[in-house]
């Protein structure tokens, strides 16, 4: 049996939560104490069989105001394909106009997540 | 020169003064004008382009520039008039402001202010580490405007002194784009960031976090960074001479603290505090200076925007009652105090009592305390927390109070 701690971070709280846990596929959980929510019951649970994140970062933009288009994922995707994603979205270029929640790309690394836009990207004044 | 008048003038179009000129414009002020020096509004968090905001206003896990687009949008619905690309040079005591937009220059004599500046970051100058004087040392949000706004990466293997959060995140933010982050050194005992971004943003990708070091010394004889010596630290944070290492890198990043931008402040003559080097201010984020009040990094430097939000609600509320001539200045007022284990609240007094919330920083991790809020000997509020970090602000709502009867308030952790 393996006792360790987490830091959750499903939200600002970072709440350090205590876990009893079996090796083997998928882990058992045995004990977590410590977490002010039931999400972070969830989350420890994923935490120990297949640790999920999301991320954000920036794609370049033609022709518009900024150059460049923040973007994020929607959903969690596993920690391991963080570096796969990320390489996909590499390759993107966009073109302005850019609204926030304008959706660039599906299911990168076979995942299921969608790449959303998180800010307006008008196109440039001429 | 021109001159302006207005009831209300918001200085900041971040997320402080967005949520201030909202709040006002919903109580009922009708003249409101909200200052930006950008090109757009949003201010610090248009370069955040990280996710987790909003979980306390929104419910949901937003970007910077998504959760300023909230805000933004109720500016516009609400037809709140913004000056963009506009300075305020000075503030004088009795309200009167000299901005200057595109080269022209005008007076607006406000009856209220709100003073939503934000803080800036703590340079190398701040800490004065000795060395060469290369290029490559940066502090962590300059580096987050130039990788996120500007498509600039500044360099591939990074250095990190300081666990502020801004550079917890930025760590990550470059190990996704490519670059080696070698190590964050902390001089302190403990980190001074969330501890989900310790997990999320250095655990995750193997970044080893250093407590008690810091950076002694940096080596970039020609022109560019080379390298830091990095030591160990006593107590007293006095590096500790043999414990020195030499980290090859080309970048130093500095996450060692935010300021509250108080130049105007200072101009106009507002009391500030010593320990927040922000304002002074009441239950009502009022400062000393009747009609100027204050919300936001520019008043304490907080860790979550949620919070400046709601800070900033309570600014912009009380500013447009203060210009209806609602909010009574008159009464008396008490003092709130630092206790054992808090290293500041705020508001720093209480005068009006319709909603107290007392927001507080400890001095030190620390689990299972009780945080106590007394009038000498007197309890008037306990609650237990689990743990205490003086990286996380602490808020305790003591709702509707009588002031009449009491002669000052303490908050400690026992």
């Amino acid at each position: 049996m393996i006792e360790k701690e987490f830091i959750c971070v499903v939200c600002p709280n970072g709440c350090s939560i205590k876990t009893q846990y079996e090796e083997g596929n998928p882990p058992k959980l045995i004990s977590a104490e410590g977490m002010r929510c039931p999400r972070g019951k969830t989350w420890i649970q994923q935490e120990i069989e297949n640790p999920m994140r999301t991320f954000s970062t920036s794609v370049l933009v033609d022709g518009g105001d900024f150059l460049e288009a923040s973007v994020r994922l929607t959903k969690p995707v596993p920690l391991a394909k963080v570096f796969d994603i990320m390489a996909e979205i590499k390759k993107i270029k966009l073109q302005a106009p850019l609204s926030i929640g304008d959706v660039v790309m599906k299911n990168p690394a076979g995942t299921e997540t969608e790449v959303i836009v998180t800010r307006n990207v008008p196109l440039k004044a001429k | 020169m021109i001159r302006e008048k207005h009831d209300l003038v918001i200085i900041g179009g971040g997320p402080a003064g967005l949520a201030a000129a909202v709040a006002a414009k919903e109580a009922g002020c009708s003249d409101i004008v909200l200052v930006e020096r950008d090109r757009i509004l949003g201010g610090i968090l248009n370069q955040c382009i990280h996710d987790g905001f909003g979980l306390h206003a929104f419910k949901e896990a937003l970007s910077g520039p998504e959760y300023a687009d909230r805000f933004i949008k109720k500016v516009r619905e609400l037809q709140i008039p913004v000056m963009e690309k506009t300075i305020v040079l000075d503030l004088s005591k009795d309200k009167v402001l000299r901005v200057s937009r595109e080269g022209e220059i005008k007076e607006i004599e406000a009856k209220a202010v709100v003073l939503a500046m934000g803080c800036r970051e703590r340079t190398r100058g701040a800490l004065s580490i000795p060395g060469h004087r290369p290029a490559g040392v940066y502090t962590a949000g300059t580096v987050q405007n130039l990788v996120n706004l500007e498509n600039i990466m500044p360099g591939k293997h990074v250095v990190i002194l300081g666990s502020g959060d801004i550079g917890l995140i930025m760590a990550r933010r470059m190990t996704l784009e490519g670059a080696k982050v070698e190590a964050v050194f902390e001089v302190l005992p403990y980190s001074s960031g969330l501890q989900r971004n310790i997990r999320q943003c250095l655990d995750d990708y193997g970044i080893p976090l250093y407590l008690s070091m810091t950076v002694v010394d940096i080596y970039g004889p020609k022109g560019r960074v080379e390298g830091v010596t990095v030591a160990k630290v006593d107590e007293k944070r006095r590096p500790i001479a043999g414990t020195e290492r030499f980290v090859p890198c080309d970048t130093l990043l500095l996450s060692v603290g935010l300021i509250p931008e108080n130049e105007l402040t200072r101009e106009a003559e507002v009391a500030i505090d010593n320990i927040t080097q922000g304002a002074d201010v009441d239950d009502s984020c009022m400062t000393k200076i009747p009609g100027v009040f204050a919300c936001g990094n520019v008043l304490h430097v907080h860790d979550l925007v949620d919070f400046v939000s709601m800070e900033a609600e309570r600014a912009g509320r009380n500013a447009a009652r203060y210009v209806a001539g609602e909010l009574s200045e008159d009464g008396a007022e008490i003092a709130v105090r630092p206790g054992e284990g808090v290293r500041y609240v705020v508001p720093q007094r209480i005068k009006h009592g319709d909603n107290v919330s007392l927001a507080f920083r400890v001095t030190a991790p620390s689990r299972d305390k009780v945080i106590e809020v007394r009038d000498g000997d007197r309890v008037l509020k306990t609650r237990k927390e689990t743990r205490l970090h003086p990286a996380e602000m602490v808020w305790v709502d003591m709702g509707k109070m009588d002031i009449s009867g009491i002669s000052s308030l303490e908050v400690r952790v026992r």
